[in-house]
């Protein structure tokens, strides 16, 4: 059919930008678009500072009162020059990390609520880096949370480990858990959709997720069974990771760093092929 | 023409900014999209009218690749929507019927994020973000969230959005819903101008036949899925006598009217039907 609108528009004055389309090209862009969101998240946290400071609140409880006082208990027995509180920051920095990630999906539901994701998905945006895109904006709001972390317990007198390769190691891997934490709240959004339904599940999982890992105390004080479930537990590792880096805890970085990467990629996977089936809702 | 010939010659022929060729689409039993053919040239304002649940959203969500037709095709300048979901978002512009900017960033940042989206090259990024918004008349609202807008300022500043990428096709769905008569006035201006300017064929839905008559080159009245009739709304109501306006013509081809219809078109069906294809899985 040919039609010709009655007054034909003079010719463009904006040119679109002009796309490489090889595979250099389009890795390159699926960086750029994980970069763009982290940014986006970063520009949200400079126009509203409180949450930071809220947020600051629960691990600063966490390692003045619950450290202190199991300070003074003596009731867990720790290598020598290792104190408790040494021992608990790394735990609390991951803990602090996973109470952010594990309502992230929260946020995904209410930007499809409101048209934001489908008009992200109309965008020449891979499915999958929409959700890398996410998960890594989830880790540098728990960078900053980490950060919180090392200072109050420094303050507090824990002695961290001077190398900075150390740190960026630990902030590597706390990137890492927040992504995995994030996406598995995405994709469990993505089996729920409703909110407050993810809001429910999210408050189930988030506790036995931290008592079943190391946050606390080292798993060989755990019973048998519990000590089995620690073991499936990405929280674990990653608390073990941090410690390894941080305070020189003995762990086996290579295994930690290995399921830490493993299971983020799976989230990773899991999340963006359950995407569309929340978007479409 | 196959989309694949239109897509190896896209100079040679004339291709139809939109072409629809039986598409179909279906909640569980309830036929949302009824074998719709439709044709749109380039350059045209077209609008696709109907009460709600008349399937117009589910038109647009296949064409702007968020679903996949259940049968059919529809093409973009020549490219199958189903078979290259990237490239067409490279040339669609999508406004979705929510106010959907994000209201937790300034205008400038809302406007940029697109710009990174489609990959608007670093140099020229903030030239264009000005450029887009001086366009919808937001230059002085720039730095200010988009919280603080209004209903008329927001949907200006996703226009601003979809300009950036110099989209050939800029798809508005219910562009005008939820605003003041004032507002409504105002963005069907800036929407005629963008038109003018840019050269872009723009496909809008809308249940306002007094707005459709007023700024499209042709409309297609669509109905229980099913598009009823196709014209120029001039034609279509002189089709019908003196004093005719296009809810007469609607009802004179479907036999209804626009008030009755959501009764059994409307989005309580529609709802209903999904939540029955949700059970069926």
């Amino acid at each position: 059919m040919t039609y010709a609108a009655p007054d034909a528009p003079p010719a463009a004055s904006v040119k679109p930008p002009v796309i490489a389309d090889n595979p250099v090209a389009g890795l390159s862009r699926l960086f750029g678009r994980v970069v763009t969101l982290c940014w986006v998240e970063l520009r949200k946290i400079r126009h509203d500072r409180s949450e930071l400071y809220t947020r600051a609140i629960q691990p600063a409880l966490w390692l003045l009162i619950y450290g202190e006082v199991f300070t003074k208990l003596h009731a867990i027995h720790l290598p020598q020059g290792i104190t408790y509180l040494a021992y608990l920051s790394p735990g609390i920095m991951a803990q602090s990390a996973l109470f952010i990630a594990i309502f992230y999906g929260i946020q995904i539901i209410w930007e499809r609520d409101a048209g934001v994701l489908t008009k992200l998905m109309v965008t020449p945006t891979p499915r999958s880096a929409l959700i890398t895109g996410k998960a890594f904006a989830c880790g540098v709001r728990s960078l900053i949370q980490g950060v919180v972390v090392v200072i109050l317990a420094a303050i507090l007198g824990v002695r961290f480990t001077g190398n900075p390769l150390n740190f960026l190691g630990a902030a590597i891997i706390l990137v890492l858990g927040a992504a995995f934490f994030a996406c598995l709240s995405m994709s469990i959004a993505g089996v729920v959709v409703a909110r407050d339904r993810l809001m429910g599940i999210g408050q189930a999982i988030t506790m036995p997720l931290f008592f079943s890992s190391s946050a606390l105390y080292p798993t060989s004080v755990m019973p048998g069974w519990l000590q089995v479930i620690s073991r499936f537990n990405p929280l674990s590792y990653e608390i073990e990771a941090l410690r390894g880096l941080l305070i020189g805890w003995p762990t086996t970085l290579w295994l930690d760093s290995v399921v830490m990467v493993g299971a983020t990629i799976a989230s990773i996977t899991c999340a963006s092929l359950l995407l569309p089936r929340l978007a479409n809702r | 023409m196959t989309a694949s010939a239109a897509e190896l010659t896209p100079q040679e022929t004339v291709t139809d900014a939109v072409q629809c060729v039986d598409l179909t689409y279906s909640f569980g039993t309830h036929t949302a999209v009824d074998h719709v053919n439709l044709s749109i040239a380039p350059g045209e304002m077209f609008g696709l009218l109907g009460p709600n649940g008349a399937g117009k959203t589910t038109t647009i969500r296949m064409l702007t690749t968020l679903i996949k037709p259940a049968e059919g095709t529809v093409a973009v300048f020549g490219i199958d929507a189903a078979a290259h979901p990237m490239r067409v978002r490279r040339v669609i512009g999508y406004v979705p019927q929510l106010l959907s900017a994000d209201a937790n960033l300034t205008g400038i940042e809302n406007v940029e994020l697109f710009a990174r989206l489609f990959d608007v090259p670093r140099k020229e990024r903030k030239e264009r973000v000005a450029d887009a918004l001086e366009a919808m008349g937001l230059t002085e609202a720039g730095d200010r969230l988009a919280g603080t807008y209004s209903g008329g300022m927001i949907r200006r500043l996703e226009l601003a959005q979809s300009l950036i990428s110099a989209p050939r096709l800029l798809v508005l769905d219910e562009p005008t819903v939820g605003l003041d008569p004032i507002a409504r006035g105002n963005v069907w201006e800036y929407i005629k101008r963008l038109r003018a300017e840019f050269s872009m064929t723009v496909l809008m839905t809308t249940h306002y036949m007094d707005e459709a008559d007023q700024y499209c080159d042709r409309v297609s009245l669509m109905h229980r899925g099913k598009i009823r009739v196709t014209g120029e709304p001039a034609e279509l109501r002189a089709g019908l006598g003196d004093g005719t306006t296009l809810d007469d013509v609607f009802r004179h081809y479907t036999g209804d009217t626009l008030d009755d219809a959501p009764e059994e078109g409307g989005i309580r069906d529609v709802r209903r039907a999904r939540r029955t294809a949700r059970r069926l899985g």
